[in-house]
């Protein structure tokens, strides 16, 4: 238990990268991720084909390959990448392709006659996005799309395999140092439990909280 | 950019990346089943039983869920036999992880596909003079099996991938042995460009045999 409090402060450092880089990789995915959703749902064939193609592929692979490839990879290019910003660049590539897969599926819902009845008033595509499709379609997207910030932290845990120091890295730190491994795992597990778990409440009441809408 | 692609190498360890594959699969094989029994045994019992057990069963449940499935890995393996004093290979280890992995998610598929099998097929069960256990055995499960047959297949693909963690324990699958291939040749691209095709074809041969299993199983309405 003692143990369990003297490690909290190394701890803490390691939480904050953890919640930087899961941070970083949530507001990166949600913008590709909606942009590309939007031009898969909608787009001309030129858009929709490399899309689809780019989602399915990157969905297909492990997420711990995609990290290992980036990493490793990257450097070849010639462009010397901090190992940071490899590892979150994994992660959001990896993450986009799930945000547009939800983003696809909540645009997909809202009616044709929707788009018709903006169409028929004169509005342009972006303002029939803005006004008309996206307020409907937000409440089929926000309870998938926690769901995929909930998979954006827990993969986070992966970047520590490419030596960035997040809260996983720093559990194997002080297990190091200790030796005593059960009490920091279970220590560990609390802490991203309590993140993760805070985050399906809400995608659960959200849920609940759309739930009253019927088509 | 200075870089010659020489495949030499892959080839020669091909062996190491082919028979990874066999074990990747072999590992989310033997999950499943295991995560398939735990599943379905939790979802029976917790189906109207009182509220201690439903709770114990949500905490597993959510736990698991809710925490990185590399952090369960290390607990598994490197937390559990420092306090039991005993010890388990890596691969029994990976696969006890797994198996707890995939139940935590298939208790939810099969008390969904429980809850949705329609009362009639009891009753029918029921009036052709069918025992308890005999509805269970010849009604329930059978008609839950084809509602949660496309959960269990995407569950398993996901698994499949899931599989690439074993690689921090050093058990030989496919990551694994690109990982061999990379630190003792230095081959990174040459590997990585062989080894994400194999997971791809793989996942998409797994995927289209599902779907034609799910199609042979479907419900046929009429």
């Amino acid at each position: 238990m003692m143990l369990m409090l003297h490690s909290l402060p190394f701890l803490w450092q390691g939480l904050l990268v953890t919640l930087h880089v899961s941070a970083l990789v949530v507001v990166i995915s949600l913008v590709l991720g909606v942009v590309l959703g939007v031009g898969l749902s909608f787009g001309p064939w030129w858009v929709v084909w490399p899309v689809r193609l780019y989602s399915d592929m990157i969905r297909g692979l492990p997420l711990l390959v995609l990290i290992y490839s980036v990493y490793y990879m990257l450097p070849l290019t010639g462009w010397s990448v901090p190992s940071f910003w490899a590892a979150v660049s994994a992660l959001a590539a990896f993450q986009t392709a799930h945000v547009i897969e939800v983003t696809r599926g909540a645009v997909q819902s809202i009616p044709h006659g929707q788009h018709e009845a903006g169409k028929a008033i004169g509005l342009g595509f972006g303002q029939r996005m803005i006004y008309v499709v996206m307020p409907q379609a937000l409440r089929r997207f926000l309870p998938p799309w926690i769901n995929t910030v909930v998979s954006t932290v827990q993969g986070s845990a992966l970047v520590s395999l490419v030596g960035i120091v997040d809260l996983m890295f720093s559990i194997q730190q002080v297990i190091g140092r200790t030796f005593k491994p059960m009490p920091l795992y279970i220590l560990g597990a609390l802490i991203y439990f309590a993140i993760n778990y805070a985050l399906s409440l809400t995608s659960r009441a959200l849920e609940a909280r759309f739930a009253y809408i019927r088509e | 950019m200075n870089y010659h692609l020489n495949y030499y190498f892959i080839w020669k360890y091909f062996g190491r990346l082919g028979w990874g594959l066999v074990v990747s699969l072999e590992l989310a094989i033997v999950s499943i089943l295991i995560g398939c029994l735990i599943g379905l045994t939790l979802a029976v019992v917790s189906h109207g039983a009182r509220r201690p057990v439903r709770i114990l069963v949500g905490a597993y449940v959510e736990f698991v869920r809710n925490v990185p499935l590399l952090l369960l890995v290390y607990l598994v393996f490197y937390g559990i036999p420092s306090v039991g004093g005993f010890a388990y290979s890596a691969t029994t280890s990976f696969v006890m992880t797994l198996s707890l992995y995939a139940g935590a998610y298939l208790v939810e598929v099969f008390r969904a596909g429980l809850a949705a099998i329609p009362k009639g097929l009891i009753d029918a069960g029921r009036a052709i003079g069918l025992t308890p256990w005999q509805r269970v055995l010849y009604v329930r499960l059978p008609s839950m099996f084809r509602i949660v047959l496309p959960s269990l297949g995407n569950a398993f693909i996901s698994l499949f991938k899931d599989t690439s963690l074993a690689t921090v324990l050093a058990v030989p699958e496919l990551t694994f042995g690109a990982n061999w291939i990379y630190t003792n040749t230095f081959r990174i691209v040459e590997v990585y460009t062989v080894v994400a095709p194999m997971y791809l074809i793989t996942g998409f041969v797994l995927l289209f045999g599902l779907r034609r299993l799910e199609h042979r199983f479907a419900i046929r309405r009429r």
